[in-house]
């Protein structure tokens, strides 16, 4: 039986801002099953670190949740109070940022705060350092009781996201979430940490919410992809249907810009032409319009719905629309 | 004259010998990548040639001037022909300025007191593919991927000779790090942009750079052209690193060759070959300290390198 573990329905936010509102989020919905890994694919700016930051409620003081909710284990978190966050975040949820400085306190030793967030434990002050000292050497560290002893810019750029990643892991979550966690990170120690995750989730069951520009690790890592465009989910599914038979122009054109794909050199890498909309303007019609290479009249007067085309596959686009009801 | 060149370069913080000697040189217009492991001291090697990280020994020489441990009042003048695009994106831009005054702050600080800093400002976030009212915004208003275009445009304002980019695409979208390295490609064959890229994307680095060089714990081992390093890297490190990039293809059947061990400490560095103890391929010989050895411009630093 999949048990469902976090559910975002129809969520849309926005940031208000000296220009109007942005509607920074618009109409997200797609759920997490326990134990699951979905990764978040889409363009840079498109809402990726807002939903996550509305899931754990760290948003920025600007930011108005509009519409919908968000559910994790049955209960709204929009309307949860603080105090059930709080115990939430760390313990149930755990959060790895995309900037590691937002996690790390620059005036705290890396030991002094992988002691502080063992607080709930019972256990003595020297069984919680060999704790986090063992995390640290999990996650490939050396030396890494001398290491507890330092500061976070005495660490490289991958080291304090790993650190991140190690104190995110040791609540043993639920959920994890990880927005970007592995950018500063070699290929061998970024396919370590994908086998740590991996281990993690048959171990414990964590469900893992995992956002990646590397398609690579996402088509390794994840079961499960939504792509995102411009503050809306233009297609989800599972990782074979999405990298193999993708049906959103984006989703398609993303895959090729990969340069992993290109193995000869490229004087000119592929790029997706245009621009991505202005959020606190939104054009009518399909978000995607203006550069997909597909579009048709319909596409500029009507927005396309998030179609299911087949179990568990969702696309935004009218191409599959016609293809459907034809 | 290289452009840049890099001596014997060592850096220690305390008793930890971060750089243990590391060399290179980069011509006018040539695009060198550095990668290697997280922590092997790419970040410092950078730093140091900035001299925003100490360096006791070795030199750095820009267009034939020695700058290790040049005063600031000899770095200020330079940093117009050598920009520094910095690693964490958000962090390195000042929180209480807007972008405006982040992407024109080259100018002022170099007196440029004749610029139209709100049509250069406007003109650098085009270049960026940002829209121009984000010169109003803050940081925290941005996007990661946003930040570290912000990071691009100040880095390009002063059009440089030579730009330091630390993981100048992580981050963006596939479609947004195309267009920064076109534009970055374009720069070098219009203007003859040289560049240090540090990279773990090891497509990115297969599709910018002319020469590579591959750093572990502290030195190069191994150094050639982009071309020969993917079609034939000799050291092993750099084949176990080369083999481990994750596919964009969920059903790829990657034949990775896996390290051995952790890596090791820093304080106690391994004798003889430091990459032994984890290294696939080691013989007996290994047990010896193997030296820098270069044959037709390929550098390697092994005992019993893989075969050609
Ligand atoms: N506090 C804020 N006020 C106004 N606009 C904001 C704020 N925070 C983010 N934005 C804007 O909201 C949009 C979504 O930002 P978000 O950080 O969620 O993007 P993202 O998908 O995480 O992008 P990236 O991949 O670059 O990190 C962007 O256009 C960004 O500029
Ligand atoms: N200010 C400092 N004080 C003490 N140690 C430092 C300092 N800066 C860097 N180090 C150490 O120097 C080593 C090399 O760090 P550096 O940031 O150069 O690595 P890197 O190759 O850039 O790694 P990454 O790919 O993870 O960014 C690491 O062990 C790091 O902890
Ligand atoms: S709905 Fe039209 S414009 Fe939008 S993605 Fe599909 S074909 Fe392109
Ligand atoms: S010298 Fe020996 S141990 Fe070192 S990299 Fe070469 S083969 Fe491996
Ligand atoms: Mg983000
Ligand atoms: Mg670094």
């Amino acid at each position: 039986m999949t048990e469902t573990l976090l559910e975002i329905d129809h969520l849309s936010v926005d940031y208000e801002t000296g220009r109007g509102d942005l509607n920074a989020l618009r109409d997200i919905t797609f759920n997490i099953n326990k134990g699951e890994i979905v990764g978040i694919v889409g363009e840079s700016g498109c809402g990726k670190s807002t939903l996550i930051s509305s899931i754990l409620r760290l948003t920025a003081p600007n930011t108005r949740f509009r519409e919908g909710e968000i559910r994790f284990k049955g209960q709204d978190l929009l309307q949860a109070p603080e105090r059930h966050m709080r115990d939430l975040r760390g313990a149930d949820i755990s959060i790895v940022f995309q900037d590691p400085m937002q996690t790390h306190n620059p005036v705290l030793t890396i030991g002094q705060q992988m002691l502080d967030i063992q607080h709930r434990s019972k256990q003595s002050k020297a069984d919680k350092l060999a704790h986090a000292a063992k995390m640290l050497g999990a996650v490939g560290i050396p030396d890494p009781e001398a290491r507890l002893k330092q500061y976070p810019h005495e660490f490289s750029g991958g080291m304090r996201q790993r650190i991140a990643i190690a104190m995110a892991l040791m609540s043993e979550p639920d959920l994890l979430i990880a927005d970007e966690p592995t950018t500063a990170l070699d290929a061998t120690l970024e396919v370590q940490i994908i086998e740590r995750l991996q281990e993690l989730q048959r171990e414990f069951h964590c469900a893992i919410l995992f956002i990646s520009h590397h398609l690579g690790v996402i088509a390794e890592l994840c079961d499960r992809v939504v792509v995102m465009y411009a503050g809306a989910v233009v297609e989800s599914g599972d990782v074979r249907e999405i990298f193999h038979n993708p049906k959103h122009p984006y989703t398609r054109r993303l895959i090729e810009c990969d340069p992993g794909h290109i193995k000869e050199r490229a004087r000119v890498l592929p790029t997706i032409p245009g621009e991505v909309p202005d959020l606190a303007n939104l054009p009518g019609g399909c978000i995607f319009r203006d550069r997909c290479d597909q579009a048709m009249a319909q596409c500029a007067s009507d927005v396309p719905p998030l179609d299911q085309l087949k179990e568990g596959h969702h696309a935004a686009c009218w191409l599959n629309h016609e293809e459907a009801t034809t | 004259m290289s452009l840049l060149n890099v001596v014997d370069l060592h850096t220690s913080y305390g008793p930890v010998n971060v750089l243990a000697g590391v060399s290179f040189t980069v011509q006018p217009g040539e695009t060198y990548a550095l990668v290697g492991e997280s922590g092997s001291g790419k970040t410092t090697v950078i730093r140091a040639i900035a001299g925003l990280a100490p360096a006791q020994d070795g030199s750095v020489t820009f267009e034939g001037q020695e700058i290790r441990g040049a005063p600031e009042k000899v770095m200020r003048p330079l940093r117009k022909d050598m920009a520094m695009m910095f690693q964490d994106p958000v962090g390195s831009l000042s929180p209480r300025l807007t972008i405006r005054s982040l992407i024109t702050e080259p100018y002022r600080i170099q007196g440029m007191k004749d610029k139209d800093l709100d049509a250069e400002a406007k003109r650098l976030l085009e270049m960026v593919n940002l829209p121009t009212h984000f010169a109003d915004r803050y940081p925290y208003q941005l996007s990661g991927g946003q930040a570290r275009r912000v990071g691009v445009a100040r880095a390009l304002a002063l059009e440089p000779k030579l730009i330091l980019a630390d993981e100048p695409t992580a981050g963006l979208d596939v479609s947004v790090q195309g267009e920064l390295l076109n534009l970055l490609n374009d720069l070098r064959e219009r203007l003859g942009l040289a560049m240090v890229i540090i990279t773990h994307n090891l497509s990115v680095v297969r599709h910018v750079a002319d020469r590579m060089g591959i750093m572990y714990l502290g030195r190069l081992v191994e150094e050639g052209t982009t071309e020969t390093i993917f079609n034939n890297p000799r050291h092993p490190y750099t084949r176990c690193l080369l083999s481990a990039n994750p596919e964009p293809d969920p059903d790829a059947r990657l034949e990775r060759i896996a390290l051995k061990g952790e890596p090791p400490s820093l304080l106690k560095r391994p004798s003889g070959c430091e990459f032994r103890e984890r290294c696939p391929f080691a013989k007996d010989i290994c047990t010896q300290t193997p030296e820098w050895e270069v044959d037709g411009g390929h550098g390697l630093r092994c005992l019993a390198p893989l075969p050609q």
